[in-house]
């Protein structure tokens, strides 16, 4: 176990340095943050001397240099638009994004679970053909016109719910949650389901494809003929194989649900990270940009971890190949 | 079936329960609506303030607030004329000097009393601001008379006083000075990192600061102590979120859950005039949108019967018409109309039989290949308008190969000029015609910084002559004629292709007068917003 962790510690730090350089080397192609700055008629002088001020003018490996030190200090910078610590503004939204990536994965599991199940056992069932129908159509659908269709239909049409923000927020320990008000959690609807809605048929279809391979092997024909019962079979022995590959995927899956953030936050005003990059790339805040990218790196060398502990709680062959 | 049966019993309770709880919701907003008649504005913004340190940006949304928090000596009415405002009354004394009485009694926020020191204090500020210090190079620091009266002194003769004076909403002298507990002046300008202006604010306006949440919401409520008891506003508690996204911002309108959202996007009014309960207010906007043809660049636009026939082609209403769904005003010139420079005679002028005639004169009936640049999240629909652009080019033969891109890379490919035709907007800040030809028209000079945006490299002396005369002509008949015959001749040459003014628009819940406090800047008064 120490030796993993060591491992992934290196990883990490890894997979941020290399982050962070490539964002610092994209970040002249995103545009000039002093342009944003000031208004369209400061003279080139004045944004020049601007530019020194704020240290955008050094070589390119002084300025990564320097971003080095100060991060090995805790210090990812300061945003060029919030003029606050970087680090202290993703901390500020980083709790509206995981509770939306939370929510939607467990949407997600919720139905997708059940779902593939019963359309890979009856497959000739109409619920079965309609959800598979549905979920193509699903799958080609873009999330901002999924978003756009839900806000006008329940929000402006029926008027059932909110079309925006994160609506009532409770501080704990510096936790913004939206899960305990009621206000929060209506907030919290459709942003959920606009985001599950890119992921979700992709899980039934990969849920039912493997449960049905699973239900034509050899031990499942054993265990009809052993003559347990119905739940048994699919659940315990055809349901637990099918997870492996389907708890792979979850983790990769999960890391690019944080990339459609981007856009589901963007449509429903969501106080999130994904709206903050959004916003970033926008004003060209690269400073900004560059702190998310080396904190987002590091979200996913801690969900890749996870995901290999879980494997081997799953499946135990990994477990012993893993401390060989 | 019997599955089926009771599944379907189970759509039919869930579905009856949720129209049950969206019951409850209506009544909910019900109440809300009371709230409002209480004085609670929620108003929608595309963007927040990006600071509450007034002079620390020169922007239209940083304006805004200053006529929210602040006040300026004099404002803009509707009609393009001045209205009192901490300034009760002003003469001009001599060619350098104007004398303005100050306003007796008004509190800032923080309980200071307002005093002509605050103006001296707010003026040598502006110095310190990248943004504001271009500004205000032509005046003087200002001079206290006694604490009600004061003199602005500028180094030239200077017609533009007034309008410059609407820039100047007086700061709490008393307040933004000293050091911080750590040490830190508090009148400090600065554009990244801490700054005791970013964080802490006293101006004498309408609405006190209570709550800011940078990029969430802003809470403002009214001023128990403001000076305007004349005002007819009632807005007592104002709620300001941004909301990025058009189509969201639009439905939050509809759904209720905001009172007033501006900008509304083009491509949504129908669905605005379709509602009975929201209304659709636009004004014309003083932001001319162009093209412009660089002689430096291309051969063939160096040809004055090549741009011209560039301009006939352009169909300035279809524009309008087809793709800023009437939120523009077509243009002939880049004065507004109510700018001196305005000449009624100037308008555009569409004709593709003349345009292909001229191209013909000019030796390029074949027409010719030109590369164009232009943004595509800055000017409303500006990539259409570009694209469309390029359409209408090629109905005479010109083939453009357009390249757009965000506003966040498009400023440093503008000064770079790597195109024959570059697109610009310009809004002029002294709401005067004279600073669009220093900016787009005059000769590029690095050194004077006059025509620091004219990437079209028109250079025509008398253009020039005319515009730094203008600048120190006090008399007003000579200074119309002035700017005037500059638009005539820019017309004449085809200096460069104008397509329209952009229009402001506001959607708004039925019973809020917006109409009565919009104005061409684009700074709505919602201090005097009366809401029903």
């Amino acid at each position: 176990m120490f030796a993993f962790a060591v491992r992934r510690i290196i990883q990490a730090i890894l997979v941020m340095l290399v982050i962070s350089f490539i964002g610092f080397a994209v970040q002249y192609s995103i545009g000039d943050p002093v342009r944003d700055m000031v208004g369209i008629r400061v003279s080139a002088a004045d944004r020049e001397a601007l530019r020194d001020k704020l240290g955008l003018n050094d070589p390119f490996m002084v300025q990564y240099k320097r971003f080095v030190w100060n991060a090995l200090h805790g210090d990812l910078g300061t945003s060029y638009f919030y003029s606050k610590p970087t680090l202290q503004i993703i901390a500020q939204k980083a709790p509206a994004t995981l509770e939306l990536v939370f929510a939607t994965a467990m949407i997600i599991v919720l139905v997708s679970m059940p779902v593939g199940i019963y359309t890979a056992i009856y497959p000739q069932k109409l619920f079965s053909k309609i959800t598979m129908g549905v979920s193509t159509v699903g799958v080609s659908f873009p999330v901002f016109l999924t978003a756009i269709g839900l806000i006008y239909l329940f929000g402006v049409e029926l008027n059932w719910l909110p079309s925006y923000g994160r609506g009532e927020t409770v501080n704990i320990g510096g936790w913004e949650t939206g899960f305990l008000t009621k206000d929060g959690l209506l907030h919290l609807i459709l942003p959920s389901i606009s985001l599950a809605s890119i992921m979700l048929p992709l899980f039934i279809r990969l849920i039912r494809a493997e449960m049905m391979e699973v239900l034509e092997t050899e031990y499942i024909k054993y265990a009809w003929a052993k003559g347990l019962t119905r739940r048994r079979v699919w659940l315990l022995h055809a349901f637990k194989n099918t997870l492996l590959p389907v708890i792979t995927v979850f983790g990769i899956e999960i890391g690019i649900l944080f990339a459609f953030t981007i856009l589901t936050e963007t449509v429903f005003q969501w106080q999130g990270m994904g709206f903050m990059f959004y916003e970033a790339v926008e004003r060209s805040d690269t400073a900004l940009l560059v702190a998310y990218l080396v904190v987002v790196g590091v979200v996913f060398v801690l969900i890749n971890t996870l995901i290999d502990i879980l494997y081997g709680l799953i499946n135990p062959m990994v477990r012993i190949a893993g401390t060989k | 079936m019997k599955k089926l049966l009771r599944l379907f019993a189970a759509a039919l309770v869930l579905t009856v329960g949720l129209w049950s709880t969206g019951c409850d919701k209506k009544e909910e907003k019900k109440a809300e609506f009371k709230s409002a008649q209480s004085g609670t504005l929620k108003l929608a913004l595309d963007a927040d303030p990006k600071t509450i340190d007034i002079q620390e940006q020169l922007s239209g949304g940083m304006l805004q607030f200053s006529h929210w928090a602040f006040d300026p000596l004099v404002r803009w009415s509707q009609d393009m004329t001045f209205e009192p405002r901490l300034a009760t009354s002003w003469e001009r004394i001599d060619d350098l000097t104007m004398r303005f009485k100050l306003r007796k009694g008004v509190k800032f926020h923080s309980g200071n009393p307002f005093t002509a020191k605050d103006v001296v204090f707010t003026v040598k500020r502006f110095r310190d601001s990248a943004d504001f210090k271009g500004l205000f190079e032509p005046f003087e620091d200002p001079i206290i008379v006694d604490d009600f009266t004061i003199d602005f002194k500028t180094k030239k003769p200077y017609p533009l006083m007034l309008n410059m004076i609407t820039y100047v909403f007086p700061l709490d002298s008393k307040f933004y000075s000293g050091k911080d507990d750590e040490g830190r002046s508090k009148d400090a300008v600065v554009k990244v990192g801490y700054s005791f202006a970013k964080n802490n604010v006293s101006g004498t306006g309408p609405f006190k600061l209570v709550e800011r949440e940078h990029g969430v919401k802003v809470v403002m409520e009214r001023f128990a102590d403001y000076w305007d008891t004349n005002s007819p506003g009632n807005v007592q508690k104002l709620i300001l979120t941004p909301i990025k996204s058009g189509a969201t911002r639009l439905a939050s309108l509809l759904s209720g859950d905001v009172d007033f959202i501006m900008p509304a996007e083009p491509q949504d009014f129908s669905r605005i005039k379709e509602n009975p309960n929201v209304n659709l207010f636009t004004y014309t906007g003083g932001r001319i949108i162009t093209v412009q043809m660089n002689q430096k660049r291309h051969e063939a636009l160096r040809n004055k019967k090549v741009r011209q026939a560039i301009v006939y082609a352009v169909n300035n209403a279809g524009i309008e018409e087809k793709i800023m769904k009437g939120t523009a005003t077509p243009a002939g010139q880049m004065s507004p109309k109510g700018y001196q420079g305005y000449k009624s005679s100037l308008t555009p002028r569409y004709d593709l039989e003349k345009a292909k005639q001229l191209m013909k004169e000019a030796g390029y009936a074949d027409g010719f290949e030109a590369s164009m640049i232009a943004p595509n999240n800055r000017y409303i629909n500006d990539e259409k308008i570009a694209e469309t652009f390029a359409a209408m080019l090629s109905k005479i033969g010109i083939k453009v190969n357009l390249k757009t891109m965000p506003k966040a890379q498009y400023w440093d490919e503008f000064d770079r000029q790597p195109a024959d035709f570059q697109m610009i907007g310009w809004h002029s800040d002294t709401e005067d015609s004279g600073n669009f030809y220093e900016f787009l028209s005059m000769c590029p000079n690095k050194e004077t910084g006059y025509g620091q945006y004219n990437s079209g490299n028109y250079c025509n002396k008398k253009v020039d002559q005319m515009t730094l005369a203008a600048q120190t002509e006090t008399d007003s008949a000579k200074r119309v004629k002035m700017l005037q015959d500059i638009e005539q001749i820019m017309y004449d040459e085809a200096a460069y292709v104008p397509f329209h003014w952009q229009n402001h628009s506001y959607a708004a819940r039925k019973g809020l007068n917006v109409a009565a406090i919009i104005n061409t800047m684009n700074f709505p008064y919602i201090g005097d917003l009366v809401m029903k």
